[in-house]
């Protein structure tokens, strides 16, 4: 579904993305892990045209998405600081989007917004939010439009273990409908039930691209953090 | 496009400083024609005054207003949109809203004291001004990353256009005075689009004479209608220009 070639992005001097190659398919879902700095971000925003690349090609869905921005409506995006329009309030930023993403037969998916809670804060200013309610904001725009993809960048940092719960299982649910699901995230323990494939980063380099299967019989490790841990060592 | 543009306005207006902006330009215009007894006077306080400010205004309001606003294109380029409508967009929403406080704050005491040929001019160069320098702000703030960085620029840009071009002007026609520099003039007014509005709106009033022999070929030039057009298609070169380069940049801009 989304396959990236050879990557390149330099930000100055810096090295953020080298020669990254990686392929996703439908019904996948992905961790994204590897040390601060790595380049995870980077290449979820090259993913979604944020970041322009210097060299290689993202291709979704078969077209590369170099000049297109129609593919970015199949996408849901969560990303790890939530930034919004300081002076709008949480009602007006969902109708917002609501309008501008707005297509017929579209059927908003506002599971999030209930489990959150968020109905009742609705008329709140996202400057006043905390951390943990911007995430809680982020992620139920992420999920809202029903997408094939989800792009998530940390979703459960800064939520509460209650919050993280309900989110963790609508990540599951819409998996199990087909959907190709990219986390990252530095909390390993709680993916484990979740993904089905690992990438592993490392200085803009990506070092291995494994099923979480093929993981566990290669280092007859249960637990993921584990493996990576034993992988890592050799 | 026109849903981003609504958003832009909805956020412009519910900052209050526009509004401000233009009570102010309302009631100084008005009590300026009041203060003179001549109201072709107090459209010439009016010209310089307003060729100060509007310039200011403009481009420091919305060079703060794109970096302010950077939350919201990050928001919006993740989205099924195009990066130009986006940019598009914020342009035309900036543009709107200082044409609109420019008509109704120093347009409608204009109409209201001196609805003349003069009057229609310096309302046509004053929309056209704060337009142009939407246009320049958009342009210095996507060039450079840091907030106070580029509202430095653009006080910098401003000071040049507004005080600096003339101070240089007048240096090289001293430096050169043993020269005939008077048709070099109207091209180099072309380079300052404050300057081009100034002159445009003094030919009108008929003070040209005041400024020599430079000002007779102004009038020569300018006064003709290719002259004017030829005037007024430079002053949309210096909209589209600018809005053109920063257009490109954006699109290749990472967020």
């Amino acid at each position: 579904m989304i396959i990236a070639n050879n990557l390149s992005k330099k930000f100055g001097k810096l090295k953020a993305l080298d020669n990254v190659s990686v392929t996703c398919n439908k019904g996948e879902c992905i961790a994204l892990i590897g040390p601060n700095g790595s380049g995870k971000t980077t290449l979820i925003k090259c993913i979604l045209g944020m970041v322009v690349y210097d060299s290689g090609f993202i291709t979704f869905n078969g077209r590369n998405i170099l000049h297109d921005w129609e593919y970015r409506a199949n996408i849901g995006y969560m990303p790890q600081i939530g930034r919004y329009p300081e002076n709008m309030t949480i009602g007006q930023v969902l109708d917002m989007m609501k309008d501008i993403r707005q297509k017929q037969h579209i059927t908003f998916d506002e599971e999030l917004i209930k489990a959150f809670d968020l109905e009742k804060i609705l008329h709140k200013r996202m400057r006043t939010l905390s951390g943990g309610t911007r995430q809680k904001v982020s992620a139920s725009l992420a999920f809202l439009f029903n997408p094939a993809v989800l792009i998530l960048d940390e979703p459960t940092a800064g939520l509460d273990p209650l919050s993280s719960e309900i989110l963790k299982e609508k990540i599951t649910k819409e998996r199990e409908k087909g959907k190709l699901v990219l986390i990252t995230s530095h909390i390993l323990s709680e993916l484990d039930d979740m993904v089905s494939q690992v990438i592993y980063m490392q200085d803009g380099r990506c070092c291995f691209h494994k099923s979480i299967d093929e993981l566990r019989l290669e280092t007859k490790q249960e637990k993921l953090a584990k493996a990576i841990a034993s992988l890592l060592a050799k | 496009m026109k849903k981003i543009i609504k958003y832009v306005i909805i956020d412009i207006l519910r900052n209050k400083f526009m509004l401000a902006y233009t009570a102010f330009l309302l009631l100084f215009s008005f009590s300026i024609f009041n203060l003179e007894d001549n109201s072709t006077k107090g459209l010439l306080s009016l010209l310089n005054i307003i060729l100060i400010i509007v310039p200011l205004v403009s481009i420091l309001f919305s060079a703060i207003y794109v970096y302010n606003s950077s939350e919201f294109l990050e928001l919006l380029v993740s989205q099924p949109l195009k990066r130009v409508t986006i940019w598009m967009s914020m342009f035309t929403g900036l543009a709107a809203s200082q044409a609109i406080a420019y008509i109704i704050g120093a347009g409608i005491p204009i109409l209201v004291y001196e609805a003349t040929a003069t009057g229609f001019m310096m309302l046509g160069t004053g929309v056209l001004l704060s337009v142009i320098f939407v246009a320049i702000a958009m342009l210095a703030a996507v060039s450079t990353r840091d907030k106070a960085k580029g509202i430095g620029v653009n006080i910098l840009l401003w000071l040049y256009f507004a005080l600096l071009f003339d101070g240089i002007i007048l240096f090289l026609l001293f430096q050169f005075a043993d020269y005939p520099l008077e048709k070099l003039m109207v091209g180099i007014s072309a380079l300052n689009p404050i300057d081009l509005g100034r002159i445009l709106i003094l030919l009108k009033l008929d003070v040209s004479a005041l400024m020599g022999f430079t000002g007779a070929i102004f009038k020569d030039f300018f006064g003709t209608g290719t002259g004017l057009a030829i005037a007024f298609l430079v002053l949309l070169c210096w909209i589209v220009i600018p809005v053109l380069l920063s257009v490109r940049k954006f699109k290749r801009k990472d967020l």
